[in-house]
Order: structure tokens, then sequence, then C-alpha cells
């Protein structure tokens, strides 16, 4: 293998590193690396691998482009929307540098095709975004004897590590049982900023080039932990390999792949999925909530809202302080009952649960504050679901006897929580399926999704 | 007592009421007491929600890493490590977010 002078000249700024050179370029044109997952880590991956020369890039994912996904996977661009991941990826790639021979692997990775698409790759690069699928990456590189660059990110912190490579441990060397799966919180929940992820990329980049070039990295046996938000990096000292350690150990039980999704009781995956946790008469539409509140009566509404001018203020400006252009239309097409302070004023109207009850509708919406301040829905008031253990008074108060108590989040989940809650303790409520990206989907799409 | 330096992250500090690192004077005798004594220690006087997602029996929940001086406590004997004074031990909840 040579090196023409188009690729000498390319690559002159990194060959002329005393520790690169010629043989260090010479070896990375020879390497072969696998990038699993081209989101926000796989993104810098990727691409300065790609630019600094390795031979082979490969390239996994089963997902299409969201529009979500481009704050911080900057490798895709607005008109890759709704195109796969490892096409809008390569194709990126390929305008920056054509010399790479890149393979597309669009699909989920499992326990059936996991060997067979790592065994032709040098190094594998974990850029996951969930637990079965680092799992079931550790076991693959032991069982074949690859080394795994791991990085991993959440709000403003990241971790890396590089896992089974010169003695070091892997991962279940560290994490021998999963955690449970209440306890891991995903990008789409917890957050997490462009940056944040493009720096732990780039880390994980470096080492590939090292272990390629200079077969060393200075993360095996160690991890980097980063505090984005504080600036603090920092590094500790790992384990080794542990001896008893069910994959990598002296007596293995673990030889071929196993289930990971059973492993973990958790999906390949980091989207949220939808739980049941309360009987469906518990539980409302969007579409009956939509018509509950179109059907209150607006003499009542009218007549609470004048009876209850203080808490109605109160709620309106909390509303008003924080609600985005979407909400609006859900305003002009809705007649949200405002909170009403005396049983008089709902007193007509308090007679059953039914469903064509036109008792007041108060809305009490248990997201964060922070999701709360993106968008909500007019009249709708904020306690999140954690804080309602010592918020109880409060919410009994906000809906006495003769109102419906509608409790909402985003996708429906945590507000079957609440109203578990809140039935413990006697207050009558129903959840809203699906919360409000359902109301964004079925009622009124003018509502923003984040 | 015994004063150690308390820090957590990666999630770790959400259940400790969003504190990052605390200083604070055990009641156990230095030398003697170990992690084993820490833990509830810090379950019944530290935490501030769902003591689930912090221990799990006598030792921390799966997915926590535990860090003793900059060191996995692993390669300090993890529970049965004596507690000296200005002892650093961070708490870390792995990510898993890509």
């Amino acid at each position: 293998m040579s090196l023409s002078n188009e690729e000498i000249e390319r690559y002159g700024r990194q060959m002329i590193l005393p520790n690169i050179g010629r043989p260090g370029q010479l070896a990375i044109k020879q390497a072969s690396v696998l990038v699993v997952g081209t989101g926000g880590l796989g993104a810098p991956v990727a691409m300065y691998l790609a630019c600094a020369g390795i031979g082979t890039l490969g390239l996994v994912d089963h997902d299409t482009v969201a529009v979500s996904n481009i704050h911080r996977q900057v490798i895709h661009t607005e008109d890759s929307v709704g195109v796969p991941k490892t096409t809008s990826a390569r194709k990126a790639l390929e305008k920056a540098n054509s010399h790479v021979r890149y393979v597309e692997h669009n699909l989920l990775l499992d326990a059936s095709n996991a060997l067979a698409t790592l065994r032709p790759y040098d190094v594998i690069v974990d850029c996951t975004d969930n637990v079965p699928t680092r799992y079931l990456l550790n076991d693959a590189c032991v069982l074949l004897g690859k080394p795994l660059v791991s990085g991993s990110a959440l709000r403003f912190d990241g971790q890396l590590t590089v896992y089974h490579y010169r003695n070091g441990p892997c991962y279940r060397c560290l994490f021998p049982t999963p955690p449970p799966p209440e306890t891991v919180t995903n990008c789409d929940d917890g957050g997490v900023l462009g940056p944040v992820t493009g720096m732990l990329g780039s880390l994980q980049a470096l080492e590939v080039l090292k272990m390629v070039a200079l077969g060393e990295s200075a993360f095996a046996g160690r991890m980097l932990l980063v505090d984005g938000l504080a600036g603090a990096f920092r590094t500790v000292k790992l384990r080794g390999r542990q001896k008893e350690c069910a994959v990598c150990g002296d007596a293995p039980t673990i030889k071929e792949l196993v289930d990971y999704v059973q492993f973990c009781g958790a999906r390949p995956d980091d989207k949220t999925k939808p739980v049941k946790m309360i009987p469906a008469n518990e539980r409302i539409t969007v579409r009956d909530l939509h018509a509950r509140l179109n059907a209150v009566p607006t003499t009542t509404a009218a007549a609470s809202a004048t009876a209850a001018a203080d808490s109605t203020t109160k709620a309106a400006s909390i509303s008003s302080s924080a609600t985005t252009d979407g909400t609006t239309t859900a305003a002009n097409s809705t007649t949200v009952t405002n909170v009403p302070t005396t049983s008089s004023a709902a007193a007509p109207a308090a007679t059953s649960t039914a469903d064509r009850s036109p008792s007041p509708v108060v809305l009490l919406d248990v997201r964060a504050p922070v999701q709360f301040g993106i968008a909500h829905l007019p009249n709708s008031i904020n306690v999140p679901w954690r804080d309602l253990p010592s918020r109880l008074d409060e919410v009994r108060a906000l809906a006495p006897n003769g109102t419906s108590l509608v409790v909402l989040c985003r996708r429906g989940n945590d507000s079957q929580r609440a109203v578990a809650k809140l039935r413990e303790e006697g207050i009558e409520c129903v959840d809203v399926i699906g919360g409000l990206e359902a109301w964004s989907a079925d009622v009124d799409p003018e509502f923003p999704r984040y | 007592m015994v004063s150690l330096e308390l820090r957590f992250s990666g999630g770790m500090e959400l259940l400790f009421g969003g504190t990052k690192a605390v200083t604070v004077d055990v009641p156990l005798k230095a030398g003697a007491a170990t992690m084993r004594d820490l833990l509830p220690w810090m379950r019944d006087h530290l935490l501030k929600e769902r003591p689930e997602l912090f221990m799990d029996g006598d030792s921390v929940r799966p997915g926590i890493l535990v860090l003793i001086n900059d060191a996995d406590w692993e390669l300090e004997g993890d529970l049965e490590y004596a507690l000296k004074a200005s002892d650093e031990i961070v708490f870390i909840s792995t990510l898993h977010g890509g």
C-alpha cells in the first residue's frame, strides 16, 4: 500500500506529527472502523475518521433523520429529513473525503446479525443510545477479540472509555448487571446539548486514530468524566479485566450472544414507550378532552370565571408568561373554563363523572416547569408530578367538587402516575391518553412538539 | 466523626436535591467505618427521593459507578473500604445516550 501525492498533500498536517508520519498514515489507511450509531456521537466520529483517511468506514443505524436530531447530529442536514441516517451520513462523508470506502449497514443490530456485521472491522465505536445495544456490542467485541471505543452523553455530561483493550475491563466487568430500566434516562426525556455529544464523539475519534496509528489509547482501564456545565474534566482509574467476568473472564459463561432486550428489560432504542398503569375508565382521549372543553356551557364558564376572578387571573398569568405562538390556535378553538373557587358556580353541573358531564374542566399539567414553559394549553396549571405529594392541598383547592380534574403531560405516562397518586389521596381525576403529543397529532397541529 | 467530600454526577445529583458536591461530617469512626456504613447513612440523611434508585441490598444499585479518590472503588475493596478523613467519594450514574 502506498500514498499518492494527493493523499500526502491532504493528510500532510497530521503526517508531520512525529508520532504519525508515513507509517501512521499508512496504518490509518489500512484500518477499518465500524461506527455504530450515526447520531450525536457518531456524527463527529465518522466525520473526523473519514477526513483522517481511514481505509474503510462502516456506518450502522436503523433510523431515519428527524428534524429534532439536527441540533446535535451535525452530519445530517435539513434535506435529509426522512432519509436513512446511514445514507445521509455517507453522502456528507463522501463530499468531505472520496478516498474512503464507506459501507452502509442500515439495520438494527441484534444477536442475530451483530457478529457478522462487526467481524470485518478492526475497531468498533459505540455511539449508540441505549443499554441493550451497549451490552450487545460489548459481548460481540469480546467474542470477536476487538476493542470497543465507548462514548455516551446526556444533558451536559459525558463519559468516555475503551473497553476490552490492553487488559482493561469490558463493559460487563464494570456493570455485570444492567441498570433497572426506570433509572435510565434517554436524550428524548433528559435532553442533551450538541457540543457535549460533539466533544465526546471527537474524543472517541481521537482514541481510534491513536489505537490505529500508534497501537495505544489513553482510556484503556480509565474513564473520562465530563461535566460540561461546570467545565470539569476528570479521568479516573478503572478496575482491570475481572477474572470472574461472565464474558471476558477466565471461565466465561457467555460464549455466544444472548437476548439483550430480555437481559436489560428494555428496548434497543431511545424512544420512550407508552405505559398503561391505570384502568381505561380513568383515562380520556384528546378528542374527549376537546369535546369536554367545548361542551362547557358558556354561562357556567362565565360565571365561574367571574366567581373565581382571583384564581383566574393567577392561572392566566402563569399561562401568558410562557405561552408560545403555537398555543393561540388552541385558545381560539376551545373554551377552557377557569378554576372556580366556590362550589356555587359549578353546582348546577356537579352531578356525575359521566362522559358528557358539563362540569367545568380544570387542566393540571404535570410536566417539568421547563417543558411547561416551552408550550402549554391555555389556562392549564402546572404542578410537576414529582411535586404532587407535597402539594396535595393546592391541587385539592384547584378542583373542588363539581369540577372535572384532567391531568395531562407530554406523552400520557407521567399523567398516569399523577392520577394514581391523586386517586390514592381521594382526589377524583382522569388523565389524557397520549398527552400533549396526541393533542398536537389529533386536535391541534399548531401545538408544538419538542 | 469523619469528614468526607461527596460528589454526584451523571444524574445522581437529582436524587440528592441537585447537589453536585457536599462536604459532610459523618458520625462514623475514621479508620473503622467502611463504605458499608456510609451508604445507609447517606440514604437516611442525604437522599432526597426514591431510595431504590440509590441502593440495592447493601450496595449501590446496578449502573452506579463509585469512585474513591479518583479510583474505581472495586480497586479499594468496595464495601469494605475503610473511610479516612478527607476522602473524596464520587457517585456516578452511567450514561447511555448518544
